[in-house]
């Protein structure tokens, strides 16, 4: 890990991140894909983090979220429900059976006609498959998962997809990017396609990518999913937001992800 | 109260008392951006002017724009450009007109509009997230356009 730039400037920082020393992670890349208009590069929130941050993310035994991800762990073992089975019952090591699944999230979901998140994966698997109470989408246990699932794909790059059945919801999503929500009168691009690198008050603002996610927030001292966080940005621009697991919060949650495709998995990341 | 609605191609219109001028959001009258008539007839206050610009609660200017002439307020924003000589480049019903709305001087910009009650895209209850109730209010009231407008003027190089 390498550090330059100690002041405040208005730039993401000029640094590597190499995640426990071993996997040197993409978290920039100069050609964002074609079909996002915006952008000409992507950067991964991290570069928008002040020094001591970025490090704690580099290293798993500093990393707060890694708490989590040893919770669930142990979650993936346990026996649940009326059909006495585990996670593990039927997927075995998690280290094996769910690597890269975190790249394709949100993905089109043929089974059931719609757009499934990693949540609804979880809850399809707990309540059809296990016989046991679906977990809340903000629930610790949930995100805790979500956490130790999406670890296990870190290094690999984001390559949701955009077309094909996906599309109508891409669209959508895309759509509710660039609207201008609220008293404020804010979209989503207002703030990290147009003033990434810019500061709003103390705020370094980011992309706004979604591949660290769920995230360790400093502030809130806890791990948080992407619509918690997409609550919380619609929310300060004085607007009604949306329910987390909502049909628009699905659709932002891909739009948003297909951003960020080719930048590596980071979760659980670490910002402020 | 009774607010006296001020037509805009009246212009020319004599100031009577300060309470009853009030203009309200739907009423406010732009040329090319700019608001001649006071939105108040009252003159406004340099020093709350500052106030409503630097508080979180209020105009949150600084969220946005660096103002030199206020170093005890930390953690200035470069979304928007500096503030600093701001009475030099825009007239003081420029000025009126940008902080009321800045839309109609800066197609299309970020910056928030002041003095306007809609129509929004799903108005919220103020930050609590749940939708509002009724009409709302402008973001700052006329007179706090006012005192913004007084203090932006002071800002000369
Ligand atoms: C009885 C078997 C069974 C159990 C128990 C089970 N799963 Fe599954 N899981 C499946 C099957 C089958 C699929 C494939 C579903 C599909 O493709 O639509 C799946 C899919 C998934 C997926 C999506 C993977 C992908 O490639 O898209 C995730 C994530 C997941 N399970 C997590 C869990 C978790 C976490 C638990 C425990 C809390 C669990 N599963 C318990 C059988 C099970
Ligand atoms: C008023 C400005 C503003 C608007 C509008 C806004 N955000 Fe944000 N957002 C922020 C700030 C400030 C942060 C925290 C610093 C950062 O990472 O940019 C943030 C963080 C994020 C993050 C976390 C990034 C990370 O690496 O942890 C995501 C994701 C995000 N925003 C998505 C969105 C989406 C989607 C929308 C629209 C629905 C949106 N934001 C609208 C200001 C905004
Ligand atoms: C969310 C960001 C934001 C906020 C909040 C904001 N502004 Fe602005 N403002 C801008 C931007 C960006 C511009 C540049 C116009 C453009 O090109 O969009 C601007 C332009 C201006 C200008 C003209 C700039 C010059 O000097 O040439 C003035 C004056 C101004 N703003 C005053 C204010 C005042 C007063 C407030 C608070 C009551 C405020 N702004 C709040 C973003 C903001």
């Amino acid at each position: 890990l390498t550090f330059s730039g100690l002041s405040a400037t208005a730039d993401p920082a000029d640094d590597t991140l190499v995640l426990n020393g071993e996997t040197e992670m993409v978290t920039h890349t100069e050609k964002a894909p074609d079909y996002i208009d915006g952008l000409t590069e992507q950067y991964s929130g991290w570069l928008f983090r002040e020094a001591d941050t970025r490090v704690m993310q580099a290293d798993d035994f500093d990393n707060p979220g890694m708490l989590g991800v040893e919770a669930a762990a142990e979650v993936w073992n346990t026996v649940e429900g009326s059909e006495g089975k585990s996670c593990a019952s039927c997927h075995e090591d998690v280290e094996t059976s769910m690597k890269g699944v975190r790249t394709q999230m949100p993905k089109y979901n043929e089974a059931k006609g719609t757009m499934y998140t990693m949540e609804m994966y979880i809850n399809e698997c707990r309540t059809e498959r296990m016989g046991a109470e679906e977990w809340g989408w903000t629930s610790d246990p949930m995100i805790n998962m979500t956490a130790l699932i999406s670890s296990v794909s870190r290094g690999m790059p984001m390559n949701v997809a955009v077309d094909g059945p996906a599309k109508p919801f891409w669209e959508q999503g895309k759509e509710m990017y660039y609207t201008r929500y609220g008293q404020l009168e804010l979209a989503c691009a207002n703030c990290h396609e147009d003033n990434y690198g810019n500061y709003i008050r103390a705020d370094h603002l980011s992309q706004g990518q979604t591949n660290g996610f769920p995230v360790y927030r400093l502030k809130q001292g806890a791990l948080i999913s992407q619509h918690n966080r997409f609550k919380g940005c619609i929310r300060d621009t004085r607007a009604e937001t949306f329910k987390e697991g909502s049909p628009e919060f699905i659709a932002l949650e891909l739009y948003v992800a297909s951003r960020g495709n080719g930048l590596s998995v980071e979760s659980p990341s670490v910002r402020n | 109260m009774t607010r006296r609605i001020v037509l805009g191609l009246l212009s020319s219109m004599t100031i009577v008392s300060a309470a009853a001028a009030e203009t309200t959001p739907a009423s406010v009258a732009f040329e090319e951006g700019a608001i001649t008539q006071s939105l108040t007839g009252a003159p406004g206050d340099p020093a709350e002017g500052a106030n409503v610009m630097s508080n979180r609660g209020l105009g949150n200017c600084v969220a946005c724009h660096a103002v030199s002439t206020m170093p005890d307020v930390p953690f200035q924003g470069n979304v928007g450009p500096p503030l600093d000589g701001a009475g030099d480049r825009w007239e003081e019903a420029e000025l009126r007109g940008i902080v009321s709305d800045a839309k109609m001087t800066f197609d299309g910009t970020i910056m928030p509009s002041f003095y306007k009650t809609g129509p929004y895209v799903r108005p919220g209850n103020a930050f609590t997230g749940k939708a509002a109730e009724g009409e709302l209010a402008p973001l700052l009231t006329a007179q706090q356009i006012e005192d913004v407008v007084a203090y932006l003027l002071t800002l000369k190089e």
